[in-house]
C-alpha cells in the first residue's frame, strides 16, 4: 500500500478507536450497528462480489450465528458469550453441506436456492419449538447492562478482523481464483481450478463472519427471534444492498455501503419515521438502475455527472 | 502408446452423433492439425479430451493415464492446457492478472506467480498490454492472452481451438510464430482450425473429419490433395478475416 | 378416508389457483429469461385493487378482477418498459442486478401499499366466503371451487390465445428463440413488455381468486412468490401445461403437508420441493414425463 493509504488507514484507526468513548450512548449504538453491517457486508462480498456466487439467503448464517450461543444457553445454561465461537462454527458446519449441494447451481438459480434455504430455516426455527424456543425467541441478560462501549469494541474488532481476512485472501491465490470463477467458471476449470472447492473456500469465511456478526448481535441486543434474524428483506437483502451501494468486488465498498446504509437508516428513522421503510427500497431501485457497481465501482460515472460543465477535449478522459 | 491416445471416442447429443468413433494418436513434440467443415465435431472432440463433455464411449489416454472421466481441472493439472473457440478472457482482470491465474496452477505464492506471468507475457510479446483490462483488448490480443494464460501453467500439451479465427493476415502470421515458438519450447500442440494457411503451415501431421467421422489423415500435402477432403470442403477458400 | 379425499380435493382446488399465478410467472420468465421477483407484490396490488372496488362499489372480487387485471397489466408493462428493461444486459460486477431490481421493486411496492392501507388485515368477507357443500362426508369450500373453475377457464383461454392468435404465437416464438423471432418480424421489445403486462394481469387474477377466502395484508405475497417459483421450475420455464400440472401437484403436496404434518410447515413443503427440483430435476417435470 502507498504511504498515503497507510496514513489514511491510520487516521481511520485512530478515529474508530479513540473517538467513541466521547460520544453519547445513541451514537455509540449507531456505531455498533455500523460495525455489524460492515462485517456482514464484507463477508457477503467475499462470496458474492469477489467469487460471483450471489446468495439471496445469507440470513441463514446470521441466524445460525445468533442461535448458536442461544441454543447452548437454552439447553445447557452456558453463557451467551460462548456464542461468539459456537455461532460462527454452527454457521460454517451447516454452510459446508449447503454449499456442496447448491454450488452445482449457476447464477440466479443459486441465488434462489439460497433464498429458499433462508426462508426454510426461518420457518423451521419458528415452528420447531422444543429445540429453538420458537417464535417467542430468547432473552439473555446483558453482561454490561446499559453500557455500550464494551460491545462497540468487540464489534469493531470483529469488523476489523473480517476486513483483514478478506484482504489477505483477495491478494493471494485464493482471491485470483475466486475472481476467475466469477468471470468465467468454465475457463477457470480449464485452467486447473477445482471450482466447487474454491467456492467453498469463499463460503467458509463468508459464513463464519456473517455468523460472528450474528453472535455479536445476540450478545448486544440480548434478544433473538427467528423472524428478525433469519429475515429475508431486513438481513439477506440489506447485506446485498450495502455491498451494491458501496461497490461489489472491492475491499472498502462494503464498508462504505454499510456505513452509508446505517447512518441513512437511522437519520431517516429519526427524521421521517415510518416513511423511512419506503425510502430504502426506492434507493435500492435507483442504485441498481443507475449505479449498479456502487459508489466505488461507478465513481467514474459519479464524477462525470458532477463535472458536466467542464469542456471535453478530444482524447481526454 | 502415443503421447495422447484417442481411442474410438464417441459423443452423442440425443440423437445426434457429434463424434463418431474417432481414433488418433498424437506424438510428443509435434503439431497435430485437425480440420473439418463447420459442425464436423472438432470442438466437441476437444471438449471430450478436456472432459467438458464426457465421451459416451471410448477412451482418452494421456501419458499412459486414462483421462476420459477425470474432472477438467485435474486434466489441466496433468499437463493439458486449452484455448477456446469463442475466446474466454477473465474480463475484469488485467492481462497480467489473467496470466497469473494460469501461473497459480503450479505455485501458491503470489510473487512467484507474478514472475512467471511476466516471463510468459514476454514470451508472447504482450508486455505492452499487461495492465489493460482483458475486456478492452482487440480480438487478436484476447486470443494471445488466452494462449499466455495457458502457457503460464506449464502445459505439456496444448489444445488450440480455432486460434486464427477472426484474425487478419498479419495477425495470423504472428499467431503462427507464437505456436512455432511454443512447439520449439517442447510443448506438443493439437490444433483445430479453419484457416488453411495457419494449419497447413504449422502441422506436422493432420486429420480431417466430417460429420464426426475421420475422412482422411496424413501430412498437410496429402490432406490438401485428398479427394474426400476436397469434396467435404467444396467451395471453401483460404479464409482472410479482418 | 374422508380426510384423504377432502385433503386431495382441496389440494387440487387451491392448486388450480396457484397455477394461474404461476402461469403468469412462467410466461414472463420464458420470454425474458430472468427471474421475476416482483410478481408476488404485483399480485398483492391486484388484490388491493379488488379490495377497494369491493369496499367502494360492492363489486365482488370475481367481478372486480377484470378492472384489476387491466390496471395491473398497465403497471406491469410500465415497470418492465421503464425500469427492468433498463438494467437488462448491462454488464455489472454483481451478475444478478436484474433479479435484484425486481426484488427491490417488490419491496418498494409493498411499502407504498403499507403506507396507503396500513398493515391491518383486510378481507372481502361475504356469507358466500364460508359456504361449503358436502360430497358424502367431505366438505368442499364453495369459493375454492368457483375460483378453481374460473382459474381453469383462464388457463384454457390462455392456451387458445397462445396457440391460435398471432400475438400469442409471437409470444411463444420470442420465448423459444428471441433472435429467430426478430428475424421473422416480431418486435421482441414490444412482445416482452406485453408479456410482462399479461403475466402480471394473470397474477392479479389469481390474487382476486384468493381474496374471497384469505385475509389481505401487504406482506401476503411472500409465500405465493415462492409457490410460483416452485411451480415454474417444476413445470419447466415457459410451459403453461407445466405450470398447470406443477400447480396442482404443489397444491396437493401442501394440503397433505398441512393436514398430516403441521399447518405451520405447509409453506416449507413448497420450499423443500423447490430445492429438490432445482437440484435433481433442473428441467422440471418435463424430464420425467418426457413431454
Amino acid at each position: 500500500m502507498t504511504k498515503k493509504n497507510w496514513f489514511l488507514l491510520a487516521i481511520l484507526g485512530v478515529v474508530v478507536v479513540a473517538i467513541p468513548p466521547f460520544l453519547g450512548s445513541y451514537f455509540q449504538h449507531v456505531l455498533i450497528l455500523i460495525m455489524m453491517w460492515v462485517t456482514m457486508a464484507t463477508a457477503w462480498n467475499l462470496l458474492g462480489g469477489y467469487c460471483g456466487q450471489v446468495s439471496f439467503g445469507h440470513a441463514v448464517f446470521f441466524g445460525l450465528g445468533a442461535y448458536g450461543g442461544g441454543l447452548l444457553h437454552l439447553h445447557w445454561g452456558t453463557s451467551p458469550w460462548w456464542g461468539m465461537i459456537a455461532g460462527p462454527l454452527l454457521a460454517v458446519i451447516i454452510g459446508i453441506p449447503i454449499g456442496l449441494i447448491t454450488f452445482r447451481l449457476r447464477g440466479a438459480y443459486f441465488a434462489l436456492a439460497m433464498l429458499a434455504l433462508g426462508e426454510t430455516f426461518r420457518i423451521v426455527f419458528i415452528n420447531w419449538e422444543p429445540v429453538t424456543a420458537g417464535a417467542v425467541g430468547m432473552i439473555f441478560s446483558r453482561t454490561w447492562g446499559a453500557q455500550k462501549l464494551p460491545y462497540y469494541y468487540i464489534a469493531l474488532a470483529v469488523a476489523a478482523l473480517s476486513i483483514y481476512v478478506v484482504y489477505r485472501l483477495v491478494h493471494s491465490k485464493y482471491g485470483y481464483y475466486f475472481v476467475s470463477i466469477r468471470e468465467d467458471q468454465d475457463a477457470a476449470e480449464g485452467l486447473g481450478i477445482p471450482t466447487t472447492k474454491y467456492k467453498l473456500y469463499a463460503l467458509i469465511p463468508s459464513a463464519f463472519f456473517t455468523g460472528l456478526a450474528g453472535a455479536v448481535y445476540m450478545n448486544y441486543i440480548a434478544y433473538i427471534e427467528p423472524h428478525s434474524v433469519f429475515n429475508l428483506s431486513a438481513i439477506s437483502i440489506m447485506m446485498m444492498l450495502c455491498v451494491m451501494l458501496g461497490g461489489a468486488g472491492t475491499l472498502w465498498g462494503p464498508v462504505l455501503g454499510a456505513a452509508a446504509y446505517t447512518i441513512l437508516s437511522e437519520a431517516l428513522r429519526a427524521g421521517i419515521g415510518p416513511l423511512a421503510y419506503l425510502i430504502f427500497p426506492i434507493i435500492a431501485c435507483l442504485i441498481i438502475m443507475f449505479l449498479p457497481d456502487g459508489i466505488i465501482g461507478d465513481w467514474g460515472k459519479i464524477k462525470r455527472v458532477f463535472s458536466r460543465r467542464k469542456p471535453v477535449y478530444a482524447g481526454g478522459e | 502408446m502415443a503421447y495422447l491416445e484417442i481411442q474410438h471416442v464417441v459423443r452423442r447429443f440425443g440423437g445426434l452423433v457429434a463424434v463418431n468413433d474417432i481414433t488418433a494418436g498424437i506424438e510428443q513434440g509435434e503439431i497435430f492439425g485437425l480440420i473439418g467443415p463447420n459442425g464436423s465435431g472438432k470442438t466437441t472432440l476437444f471438449n471430450c479430451i478436456n472432459n467438458y463433455y464426457t465421451a459416451n464411449s471410448g477412451e482418452i489416454v494421456f501419458k499412459g493415464i486414462p483421462i476420459t472421466r477425470k474432472p477438467t481441472h485435474e486434466i489441466c493439472k496433468l499437463g493439458i492446457g486449452r484455448t477456446f473457440q469463442v475466446v474466454k478472457p477473465l474480463r475484469r482482470m488485467t492481462v497480467l492478472e489473467n496470466v497469473m491465474v494460469g501461473a497459480f496452477l503450479r505455485t501458491s505464492n503470489a510473487t512467484k506467480a507474478r514472475d512467471k506471468a511476466m516471463e510468459v507475457l514476454d514470451f508472447c510479446e504482450l508486455m505492452h498490454r499487461k495492465d489493460m483490462l482483458a475486456k478492452d483488448l482487440p480480438i487478436a490480443d484476447k486470443k494471445r492472452v488466452e494462449i499466455a494464460r495457458c502457457l503460464a501453467g506449464d502445459p505439456e500439451l496444448m489444445l488450440l481451438d480455432e486460434t486464427a479465427a477472426g484474425l487478419n493476415l498479419r495477425e495470423i502470421e504472428a499467431a503462427m510464430e507464437i505456436v512455432k515458438k511454443i512447439r520449439d519450447s517442447g510443448i506438443t500442440c493439437f490444433v483445430v482450425e479453419h484457416v488453411m494457411k495457419f494449419i497447413m503451415g504449422l502441422s506436422d501431421r493432420m486429420m480431417c473429419i466430417n460429420f464426426g467421422s475421420e475422412i482422411a489423415r496424413g501430412t498437410p500435402q496429402e490432406i490438401a490433395s485428398h479427394p474426400e477432403v476436397i469434396k467435404a470442403y467444396l467451395g471453401e477458400e483460404y479464409v482472410e478475416g479482418g | 378416508m374422508t380426510l384423504l379425499g377432502q385433503t386431495l380435493i382441496t389440494g387440487v382446488l387451491i392448486g388450480g389457483i396457484y397455477a394461474i399465478i404461476a402461469i403468469g410467472m412462467t410466461l414472463i420468465m420464458g420470454v425474458m429469461k430472468i427471474i421475476n421477483l416482483v410478481h408476488g407484490a404485483l399480485m398483492m396490488v391486484g388484490m388491493y385493487v379488488c379490495l377497494v372496488l369491493f369496499k367502494s362499489f360492492g363489486l365482488h372480487p370475481y367481478i372486480g378482477m377484470i378492472p384489476a387485471m387491466v390496471i395491473l397489466f398497465g403497471i406491469g408493462y410500465f415497470l418492465q418498459k421503464y425500469s427492468i428493461e433498463r438494467v437488462a444486459g448491462v454488464e455489472t460486477i454483481l451478475p444478478q442486478s436484474q433479479v435484484l431490481l425486481t426484488l427491490a421493486l417488490a419491496l418498494t411496492i409493498t411499502e407504498i401499499v403499507r403506507l396507503i392501507f396500513s398493515s391491518d388485515y383486510q378481507s372481502t368477507y361475504t356469507p358466500f366466503s364460508s359456504k361449503c357443500f358436502y360430497v358424502g362426508d367431505m366438505s368442499i369450500s364453495v369459493p375454492y371451487l368457483v375460483s378453481f373453475v374460473i382459474a381453469m377457464a383462464f388457463v384454457a383461454g390462455l392456451h387458445l390465445f397462445l396457440t391460435r392468435t398471432d400475438l400469442g404465437r409471437s409470444v411463444v416464438a420470442t420465448a423459444q428463440d428471441k433472435d429467430a423471432a426478430i428475424y421473422m418480424g416480431v418486435d421482441a421489445k414490444r412482445i416482452t413488455n406485453f408479456t410482462f403486462g399479461l403475466g402480471t394481469a394473470l397474477a392479479a387474477a389469481g390474487g382476486a381468486l384468493l381474496l374471497p377466502v384469505f385475509y389481505l395484508f401487504p406482506d401476503i405475497w411472500g409465500p405465493y412468490l415462492t409457490k410460483s417459483f416452485v411451480i415454474t421450475v417444476l413445470g419447466g420455464m415457459g410451459s403453461t401445461v407445466g405450470a398447470l400440472s406443477g400447480g396442482l401437484l404443489l397444491g396437493v403436496a401442501e394440503t397433505f403437508g398441512a393436514t398430516y404434518w403441521s399447518p405451520g410447515y405447509s409453506n416449507v413443503v413448497g420450499l423443500i420441493i423447490f430445492l429438490l427440483v432445482l437440484l435433481f430435476l433442473p428441467g422440471g417435470l418435463k424430464t420425467i414425463i418426457g413431454r
